[in-house]
């Protein structure tokens, strides 16, 4: 019989405790043990970024996260980013700049822009381009994700069509 | 069924690794793998986090890198300014959290561009037994090695002797179509004592001799460097995967070492 291990950990600032089955990734744990569906399995080999979520404040894929390695963090994920009925600026931004279509890169994408703004409030968007530089959509072109996370930091894009 | 070990020390490691176990370093390569249902992985050993292993330092005129030392890390150390080229290179931002110089080093074809680099910088490994091994030698047996990496000491280089550069075709992260790495010291403008390696152009990073030997004495410019343009297809013999073929590979190897030689389009 498969061996449990109990984990502990921070998620979106609650605590969560689970039984986490040996070799199990944080990805699997967080939508089918905790019940947070807004971190995507894409290609389950780290190559799109969907499951990006934040380990004690940095991008991680929890597709590749041994789940146990989180006991005592912090993790952050794309549900913890609204506060009740308010969204979060880059949640804001990326409705307002149609960043979104498909939606499934879109909690990845949300994930590694938010540590971005998180340690540099006012990037370039050579450090926007480079922050989501991990994560693949097929839909937008990139361009409207780019300008949605200049917007969300409060500059002005460079879009003009 | 793949079970989890998790121990205190890197000796406490080798000392339970065996047939299907495999060393937890930032799980990129090996989560996949268990991801993806490989057969060869039936226990991984973790080594519990924090750990001193992950730190680097400053030796002299060389440094050392834990073998659980990430991307990110190197990244952020002004110690390790020559490698940022080279760290940056490692997948997006979030790989680059996880993912380790141990781990670069064991990586299969066409991953292990970080340990290309090393190639060059003349790296020589402590071992968990408390031995010392260069580079060179462990990665032709790697994948027989039962002592597992510690830390890794690499020269620093000065001014531009070190240069680096990674071809992919998707833009702008991907694996490598291929990777080259340089330590070009030179004395009276003429290269003396240079160091050649490529990644994914044969089963693991390589150096090529007769390519540093090509370089001995010449200066870098067109005609200096046209010899060992010449000699780069003649010496190496790229697998095919999906990314390219051999064939293409030892087709524009010549190409992109003329590039680095000549300083254009390094990184």
């Amino acid at each position: 019989m498969m061996a449990k291990t109990p984990v502990q950990f921070s998620l979106n600032g609650s605590s969560a405790a689970v039984f986490v089955d040996d070799a199990q990734n944080l990805l699997d744990v967080l939508r089918r043990g905790v019940g947070d569906l807004t971190p995507k399995y894409g290609c389950g080999q780290g190559t799109c970024g969907s499951c990006t979520v934040l380990i004690d404040g940095e991008p991680h894929l929890s597709c590749l996260t041994l789940a146990e390695t989180v006991e005592g963090r912090s993790v952050e994920t794309t549900n913890g980013l609204a506060a009740g009925p308010n969204l979060h600026a880059l949640q804001e931004a990326f409705m307002e700049n149609f960043a979104a279509q498909c939606g499934y890169c879109t909690p990845g994408m949300l994930m590694a822009a938010k540590a971005l703004l998180d340690r540099t409030p006012r990037p370039s968007r050579e450090e926007v381009i480079e922050a989501i530089s991990g994560n693949i959509c097929r839909c937008t072109g990139y361009d409207p994700i780019i300008d949605a996370i200049m917007a969300a930091s409060g500059q002005a894009t460079r879009r003009t069509g | 069924m793949v079970t989890i070990t998790t121990v205190d020390t890197l000796q406490e490691a080798a000392a339970s690794s065996g047939q299907g176990s495999s060393l937890l370093g930032g799980g990129t390569l090996l989560m996949r793998g268990v991801n993806y249902g490989d057969q060869d992985v039936s226990r991984i050993v973790r080594l519990r986090q924090p750990t001193p292993l992950a730190g680097i330092s400053s030796e002299g005129e060389r440094i050392r890198l834990g073998a659980f030392a990430t991307m990110a890390t190197i990244m952020k150390s002004g110690d390790t300014a020559f490698l940022h080229p080279v760290a940056r290179a490692v997948g997006g931002p979030a790989i680059r959290n996880m993912a380790t110089v141990g781990g670069n080093i064991f990586a299969p074809h066409p991953y292990g561009d970080f340990a290309v680099a090393l190639l060059v910088l003349d790296a020589r490994l402590r071992m968990s037994d408390g031995s010392e091994m260069d580079l060179d030698r462990l990665l032709p047996v790697r994948d027989t090695e039962t002592r597992l990496v510690e830390s890794v000491s690499a020269l620093r280089p000065a001014g531009d002797d070190f240069r680096f550069l990674k071809v992919t075709r998707v833009k702008p992260r991907g694996a490598s179509v291929l990777s080259i790495a340089a330590w070009l010291p030179r004395r009276a403008g003429r290269v003396s004592g240079a160091r050649v390696a490529f990644g994914a152009m044969a089963p693991t990073p390589v150096r090529v001799p007769e390519v540093e030997a090509a370089l001995e004495g010449v200066n870098l410019d067109q005609n200096g460097i046209e010899r060992a343009l010449q000699s780069v297809a003649n010496n190496l013999n790229p697998p095919d995967d999906s990314l390219a073929s051999g064939w293409y590979r030892k087709a524009v190897a010549p190409v992109h070492l003329g590039r680095l030689l000549l300083g254009q389009g390094t990184r």
